[in-house]
């Protein structure tokens, strides 16, 4: 199974818009020593989703919870990508190409010259991307590479 | 189960039964109580003038204002040393209510909470978790002094104390849990939080719920999230406490008549409306000493069936409360009950039965914003999901309620708990004029 391989844990908050909201989530993932690696924070006017990936999804997750914050688990797949122009146009053209749709995308730009982008696409077309990406010589990144 | 026959005696027999005790009644209430006698004597009726069922119409209602204003025990029929216990409501909106009861009062009362508890045949066997509060309010001991009579187990665990409560119907295997349903559905959440297997942990057949009202939606999630009989209850501490109708295993609600007459009025006119119309419930009690009650008007919006139940009790059937004459609130010149919302939320996945109806003024219209608890266990993390579950949530409300209403979706239990009665409404209207 690609999936158990590659499948990322993202972690998802769905916070009121309420002041200092977001820094309960952070403070919370602080006092247990969790750390961020890529974040993105979805938004409507009245509430917002923050997703992100870290280094200890299921503490992170029990720790969140814990505190009466609505956490969830999400699977999302992470990509490398030379860090130039193009880079993020191979990985969506063949996605397009299999019919497969995007739901999101964040990036983490990182320090090489290498960035690593985040999917997140229907569970029942996890397996199919994943195996199309690979099968076009795309690197995909180990979900407990991702935690490292 | 010679007191469960009360709920199947004939019809004939029973109107008879009610005729006599009504008569009675009313002769008490006109020579023992000057309250009434002024008022009987107002309206020109005479407790000869009660000759059959109907007559009843004839008399004047008595509100609880009628209560407030001979507070403390100006209603009360009995000299105080035939009283043995006096029952009185919180008063957070006035004087509170007092009501007595005589020794033949306590067991009229327990009689019914019998009744009510052979709903779910509650026997020796069965051991009583009683969630309700216990004190000044009349749930507690009703439903303690039904189950004893039973010889069943009763564990007064009063209000309160959610985690030690779910610690001992775990260990002492409670059978049958009696308290609010909003008290129940808590339980049940903290119960999860605290990694019980609920099913597997728990015991529970049954369950007697009332003191507050509770939509079709919110029995079913009690039920089904307990895996238990829901049976509800109902009452007022002015006809006597809990025990004046409870629903059978059909889930009929079945008032019992031989102690207590309803009546269904139009609640502008006062006029007595038939049975299948919709509107305010009236009671008058025929079997009570210290605190009679003539044709009091519960404020309470409700309909009356005389069709046979398919459980075969003959006694007359009542259908949940849709909401108390008081909670009704006007939007827009658009009648709303806060069970009528609870119902269209229950339906909808995604969100909890937990919600708070906030109503205000802008400009000249009415806006009403409904909080609702998104579900943890169904959160998805798409912002459009969420955003087409808020509009699925207010569609219904304008589909089933004819209102426009605006959805909030709040944090999971970021809504205030309710330990008694749960507060489902918050009108800031009064405040700004």
């Amino acid at each position: 199974m690609l999936k158990s391989k590659y499948a990322v844990k993202q972690i998802s908050v769905f916070l009121e818009n309420r002041r200092g909201r977001l820094a309960e989530v952070a403070g919370a993932l602080l006092e247990a020593d969790i750390n961020i690696r890529a974040l993105f924070l979805a938004d409507s006017s009245e509430f917002g989703i923050l997703r992100m990936v870290v280094n200890n999804p299921e503490k992170a997750k029990a720790i969140l919870v814990s505190k009466d914050f609505a956490a969830n688990e999400t699977d999302v797949f992470a990509v490398e990508v030379e860090d130039k122009p193009g880079g993020f146009y191979r990985v969506v053209k063949v996605l397009a190409d299999e019919g497969i749709d995007v739901e999101y995308t964040y990036a983490y730009a990182g320090s090489s010259e290498r960035a690593i982008l985040f999917f997140k696409v229907k569970d029942e077309e996890f397996e199919k991307a994943v195996e199309a990406l690979l099968n076009q010589g795309i690197k995909l990144i180990e979900a407990v590479e991702v935690y490292r | 189960m010679r007191l469960k026959g009360k709920d199947y005696i004939p019809k004939e027999e029973l109107r008879k039964i009610q005729l006599e005790r009504l008569k009675e009644t009313v002769r008490r209430a006109y020579h023992l109580v000057p309250f009434y006698r002024k008022k009987f004597d107002e309206a020109g009726v005479k407790p000869e003038d009660i000759k059959s069922l109907e007559d009843l119409q004839k008399l004047p209602f008595t509100t609880k204002q009628d209560l407030r204003d001979n507070y403390p025990f100006g209603l009360f029929a009995v000299p105080m040393e035939q009283v043995v216990r006096i029952h009185s409501s919180s008063g957070t909106t006035g004087k509170p209510t007092v009501v007595g009861y005589t020794e033949h009062d306590l067991r009229v009362w327990t009689e019914v909470m019998v009744r009510t508890l052979l709903m779910a045949d509650v026997n020796p066997k069965d051991i009583v978790h009683n969630a309700y509060g216990y004190g000044l309010f009349t749930g507690g001991l009703g439903f303690h002094y039904g189950a004893e009579a039973i010889g069943a187990a009763v564990v007064p665990a009063s209000g309160g104390f959610t985690k030690r409560q779910l610690m001992l119907m775990k260990d002492f295997g409670a059978t049958i849990l009696c308290s609010t349903p909003s008290f129940a559905l808590h339980l049940y959440e903290v119960a999860k939080e605290e990694g019980y297997d609920v099913k597997k942990d728990f015991k529970l057949r049954a369950g007697f719920f009332g003191a507050e009202p509770a939509s079709e939606g919110l029995k079913k999630t009690v039920a089904e999230s307990w895996g238990i009989q829901y049976v509800e209850v109902y009452g007022l501490s002015e006809i006597i406490g809990p025990g004046v109708a409870a629903s059978c295993e059909h889930g009929s609600l079945h008032v019992f008549e031989d102690h207590f007459i309803p009546e269904v009025i139009d609640p502008e006119t006062g006029e007595v409306l038939p049975d299948g119309e919709e509107g305010e419930l009236v009671l008058t009690t025929i079997t009570k000493q210290a605190l009679p009650m003539i044709r009091y008007r519960t404020k309470d919006i409700t309909v009356l069936h005389r069709e046979p139940c398919r459980c075969g009790r003959t006694i007359v059937q009542m259908e949940s409360i849709k909401g108390r004459a008081d909670d009704m609130l006007i939007v827009n010149g658009v009648n709303v009950f806060p069970s009528q919302v609870e119902h269209v939320i229950t339906k909808v996945e995604g969100v909890t039965p937990n919600y708070v109806i906030v109503v205000d003024k802008k400009g000249v219209l009415d806006k009403l914003e409904v909080w609702v608890e998104v579900d943890e266990r169904l959160l998805t993390d798409g912002v459009g999901t969420l955003e087409r579950l808020k509009k699925k949530l207010e569609e219904e409300l304008l589909n089933n309620l004819f209102i426009n209403a605006k959805v909030k979706l709040v944090e999971p239990k970021t809504l205030e708990r309710s330990m008694g009665k749960a507060k489902r409404i918050i009108d800031k209207r009064e405040l700004n004029l």
